[in-house]
């Protein structure tokens, strides 16, 4: 791995560019923050056919062994998830508005 | 199909011709292309290459500018050598990818034949192209002749890949002018090419894109992750200076050529008075200083090489304690009323000292820049040198 030719003391980027593998803050953005509304996903409801994993913008939708989680911390709701899925397993909840579940219950 | 010479050779080509013949002896992995004129010729030449097998790369025909960009540089960041070359309206759609190129700090490689950017339909020389590209973090350099086109080409690709630089470079050089003139240029063996840039193998490697690790770049940097980049971009460019120079020097040990580095002066060493300018104008000049000379008046001529990043100590060496400057520009700087080369000359006053500067904006749109033309601009300069009240700005081409 190369090395900063260049490093400041407190520097961020131990790389010349912004080079990052999302361990550090404050490259891995908690870009949730600013969600309005978030998915709720049915799990009862789920065929399990990955069309939110895949469509995801940010990538936030996990794979697990009969689900597929939402990392809460990267959502930003923006709804595509709800959208494509075909048996409507997953719905948008304005942020005021929900219990305080996460897509993962 | 064409063998590869394994000697050095002449060939009577165009500039454009040149360009690729230096590229394809860089043995770029990735060509991204999407014709333009005057710049067609360049992909053309590498297409031909890769059709007759003497050009091993992934070629990618894209479907414009913007494309063009972010293929080299999505290659470049995966650790390919990367080539593409534009021009004009093309070179100002890849504007956005350009900030990007440069901010992902991927060394990618691109000729820009300048011609003027789109507005006043002009298909035509002119230096506005690559002036309204200056503050996108690249370093540009601009060629003088078909010979320095190929050599630059080459340098290029070992100053934009030093690990201590780490920069897109544009290599400029006039449309029409020199895109189409045919003379002869040198063209080096590969074994020469080779070994010139053999030193960059045993540099650090940079950072890559690695299929299947969890790498990214560039998709954060706020705050001070920012600025430190930021400086980090700046202070890179400011080395890029002295590395260029060292990389001038080098390649004469090489190839026996010399241009000066960031600058090539001429005739300024006894010089009263002193003409900066750049590209294919450079010639002409050089013949009107001499004639000039004979007729007693002590001009120099500074050429630049290297207009980002700026040759500010060079220029300051070169011009200080002369009696009256004058910078011929073949573009302008919209709001200053002067050439662009002009403005950032004139910025350096505080090192120079006070003393009359002109600026002459000339061979717009394909007005060629004549000799007539030069020498009124020396007989300006020195008149303005002996205390006689002067045009701060001229624009020759519309008869100033």
């Amino acid at each position: 791995m190369a090395v900063n030719n260049d490093k400041k003391p407190g520097g961020i980027f131990a790389t010349e560019a912004a080079w990052c593998d999302g361990s550090k803050e404050p490259l891995c953005l908690p870009t949730g923050t600013w969600r309005t509304t978030r998915p709720i996903l049915n799990q009862e409801k789920c065929v399990y056919c990955g069309l939110c994993y895949l469509y995801c913008p940010p990538q936030c939708i996990g794979v697990a062994e009969d689900h597929f989680p939402i990392d809460l911390e990267f959502c930003k709701g923006c709804g595509i998830c709800a959208k494509e899925c075909p048996t409507k397993a997953i719905v948008m909840v304005p942020e005021g508005d929900a219990d305080g579940s996460t897509g993962e219950k | 199909m064409e063998a590869l010479a394994k000697s050095k050779q002449f060939k009577v080509i165009t500039g454009n011709a040149a360009a690729a013949y230096a590229a394809r002896l860089c043995r770029p992995d990735v060509v991204s292309l999407y014709p333009i004129t005057p710049q067609s010729e360049v992909i053309e030449q590498l297409e031909n290459f890769h059709a007759n097998g003497t050009l091993d790369a992934e070629m990618v025909a894209v479907e414009g500018e913007n494309s063009a960009q972010n293929v080299v540089c999505g290659a470049s960041m995966a650790g390919a050598r990367v080539f593409t070359a534009t021009s004009s309206y093309g070179l100002v759609f890849m504007y956005d990818a350009m900030f990007q190129t440069a901010g992902y700090r991927a060394p990618v490689v691109m000729i820009n034949v300048n011609r003027e950017p789109p507005g006043i339909h002009a298909v035509c020389s002119g230096q506005q192209d690559m002036i309204s590209t200056r503050d996108t973090g690249w370093i540009q350099l601009i060629a003088e002749s078909g010979q320095e086109i190929f050599d630059l080409t080459i340098m290029a690709y070992r100053l934009a890949e030093d690990f201590d630089v780490q920069l897109p470079i544009m290599v400029n050089y006039d449309g029409y002018y020199l895109s189409f003139l045919a003379e002869s240029v040198e063209i080096a063996a590969q074994h020469d090419v080779d070994a010139f840039l053999a030193p960059l193998e045993d540099q650090p490697k940079r950072m890559t894109l690695d299929p299947g690790s969890s790498l990214g770049c560039g998709a954060h940097g706020l705050g001070a992750g920012f600025v430190e980049l930021r400086r980090k971009h700046m202070a890179a460019m400011e080395r890029s200076k002295e590395k260029f120079e060292a990389v001038d020097a080098a390649f004469a040990e090489v190839f026996g050529r010399s241009y000066g580095g960031q600058v090539e002066e001429y005739r300024t060493e006894d010089a009263d008075i002193v003409l900066v300018t750049s590209g294919s104008a450079v010639g002409t000049a050089r013949t009107v200083v001499d004639a000039k000379r004979a007729q007693g008046i002590k001009i120099g001529l500074v050429k630049l090489r290297m207009y980002r990043p700026f040759p500010k100590e060079r220029l300051t060496a070169a011009l200080k304690g002369k009696k009256a400057i004058g910078v011929l520009d073949r573009s302008i700087a919209f709001g200053w009323d002067c050439g662009p080369i002009f403005q950032e000359i004139k910025a350096l006053t505080p090192g120079i000292g006070i003393v009359p500067m002109l600026s002459f904006v000339d061979g717009l749109a394909n007005m060629d820049i004549t000799k007539p033309s030069i020498e009124r601009m020396v007989d300006d300069i020195h008149s303005a040198s002996q205390g006689n009240a002067y045009q701060e700005v001229a624009w020759l081409a519309s008869g100033e």
